[in-house]
């Protein structure tokens, strides 16, 4: 498998200041497939894909893609290996003073000196496999929730990358456009030949499209598997979190003091 | 105990403001290093042009003809009691070109486009924009700063000068059309009172100053700004606090090298 590993994350442990995000973590993500990573909220998956990109560098351990260690590479050929990249911002993060069209172009424009006839047939093409080619016009602020990240979609994989990020993509759809942005990661993923790397917190969603989910928790990876190992894990981390229940490992209550003695209550004689 | 933790929150803004102003000059270094961008796609560069200056030249050029029209009135009351009214040309001219101009004007560009600026910049921060950018191998400060900075600074003298010409103009409808002082001495004192060298070059040299000082500043604060809105007011507000204060001393300095009393 790790022959054709497009994503190695070997041993990381990061930290911001001293308290530690990461601790220790390895993961896989194959050539073609589409990954899961889930976790509650401020778990680290985030930084993961910060770590990935670039942005951040481990304390310790390393994240290779395709071959190359990412923080040991130079600013150049940091640029150069982003430009393979994609990554889908929580809220699409589309530029706000430009149109749908100008932002589905933006990466084309900046990158390559594609005739502009050119490049107008490329961006209807990723707007249409979006399913969104009449909004080409329109202005980010008109677009709803649903739409504005479908865009980001198109404006992602302008480039073709081989390595496709998304960064909480169902946070805030209703559920057609769930379904929606659901169904395109997958088609996308698909069509380009490329690998997608999905952070999420949306179990059900997650478990119709992607082939592998690892489940981090505390810093490190608590469980891993495929969406049918996932779905009948007997380990009460991913049951919990799979069924959505209240208490668990992940408990209801923050750690405090004792209750009584909060509130000042004495026992009774 | 107190003393102990008084002295240690005295260290802790020590160190930070060293920090923030290594960091801002470093930020301002970046800023040139990357700025091939602005010239080589021009285009970028006339775009912020049009949002900064040309979007200013309401309020530069209403401002300017009232501060010469202040200036004609306060100006003639003054020279009536010494029997120069005729010079009143010359005075409106040199307090335009020489302080008034270049000051005014920018304190109104930093409250106009500054403050814009920054919160556009602080936003787009929010917004992830900056982020994702920097995602697509598009360097931030070459693509969004370094246009933007030169906009600034290109169009600060342009309108300080249209905000001098405009104090001129209203100096005149109020000394010679209003109060009636002689046109002929009105023009031909300001003539001989203004030198291109030394006042209107040196009043342009200040102007080119606040607009570096001005627009840097604007762009600090606003890729400087916490993403939240809190920070991004926080931000927009320290800009114009800043740099009012920061032209306001910069005209002292440029002044006192400038018109040595000579």
């Amino acid at each position: 498998m790790s022959s054709q590993a497009l994503v190695e994350i070997r041993d990381v442990n990061f930290a911001y200041d001293s308290r530690p995000i990461l601790k220790g973590v390895n993961l896989t993500f194959p050539k073609g497939k589409v990954i899961a990573v889930m976790g509650g909220s401020g778990c680290g998956k985030t930084t993961l894909l910060q770590l990935i990109g670039g942005a951040l560098k481990p304390s310790s351990g390393y994240v290779k893609v395709d071959g190359q260690v990412i923080h040991e590479l130079d600013h150049k050929g940091l640029y150069r290996m982003r430009r393979r990249m994609g990554m889908l911002f929580q809220f699409g993060a589309l530029f706000t003073d430009m149109s749908v069209y100008d932002n589905v172009a933006f990466q084309m424009r900046e990158h390559t000196d594609l005739p502009e006839e050119i490049i107008r047939d490329l961006v209807l093409m990723k707007l249409h496999a979006v399913g969104l080619r009449g909004t080409h016009h329109l202005m980010p602020a008109e677009l709803s929730g649903g739409m504005a990240r479908r865009v980001a979609l198109a404006r992602t994989v302008a480039l073709d990358p081989m390595l496709i990020m998304y960064d909480e993509p169902f946070a805030g759809l209703d559920p057609i456009s769930l379904t929606v942005v659901g169904n395109l990661i997958r088609r996308l993923n698909d069509a380009l030949g490329a690998t997608s790397v999905v952070v999420t917190h949306d179990v059900q969603e997650s478990l119709k499209l992607v082939d592998y989910i690892y489940f981090i928790a505390n810093g490190v990876v608590v469980a891993e598997g495929t969406p049918a190992e996932i779905s009948i894990s007997d380990k009460p981390f991913v049951h919990q979190f799979v069924h959505g229940e209240m208490d668990g490992p992940v408990p209801f209550h923050y750690p405090s003091s004792d209750y009584g003695q909060d509130l000042n209550l004495q026992p009774r004689r | 105990m107190t003393i102990v933790e008084n002295l240690r929150f005295l260290g802790h803004r020590i160190v930070n403001a060293v920090w923030r102003i290594g960091y801002a000059s470093r930020f301002f270094m970046m800023i040139l290093f990357y700025s091939g961008t602005s010239f080589r796609r021009f285009h970028l560069t006339i775009k912020e042009l049009f949002s900064s200056g040309v979007m200013s030249l309401i309020i530069i050029l209403v401002a300017g003809t009232f501060v010469g029209m202040v200036l004609g009135l306060q100006g003639y009351e003054t020279l009536k009691r010494y029997g120069s009214e005729s010079a009143l040309g010359s005075l409106v001219a040199l307090s335009l070109v020489r302080e008034l101009g270049p000051v005014l004007a920018a304190l109104l560009f930093a409250s106009r486009a500054g403050s814009a600026m920054t919160a556009e910049i602080g936003l787009m921060k929010a917004t992830e924009q900056i982020s994702a950018m920097e995602m697509m191998a598009i360097n931030p400060i070459a693509r969004v700063v370094a246009p933007r900075f030169w906009a600034g600074v290109i169009s600060m003298p342009l309108l300080s000068a249209l905000f001098s010409a405009m104090g001129v103009f209203g100096g005149y409808v109020v000394g010679v059309v209003l109060i009636g002082v002689d046109q002929g001495s009105f023009w031909s004192q300001m003539q001989a009172g203004v030198d291109f060298q030394h006042d209107i070059v040196n009043g342009m040299l200040k102007s080119f100053v606040f607009g570096v000082a001005v627009t840097a500043i604007a762009l600090f604060e606003g890729y400087d700004a916490p993403p939240t809105a809190e920070g991004v007011s926080g931000a927009t507000t320290r800009t114009v606090v800043e740099s009012s204060l920061t032209i306001l001393f910069l005209d002292f300095i440029l002044t006192a090298f400038m018109f040595q009393g000579g």
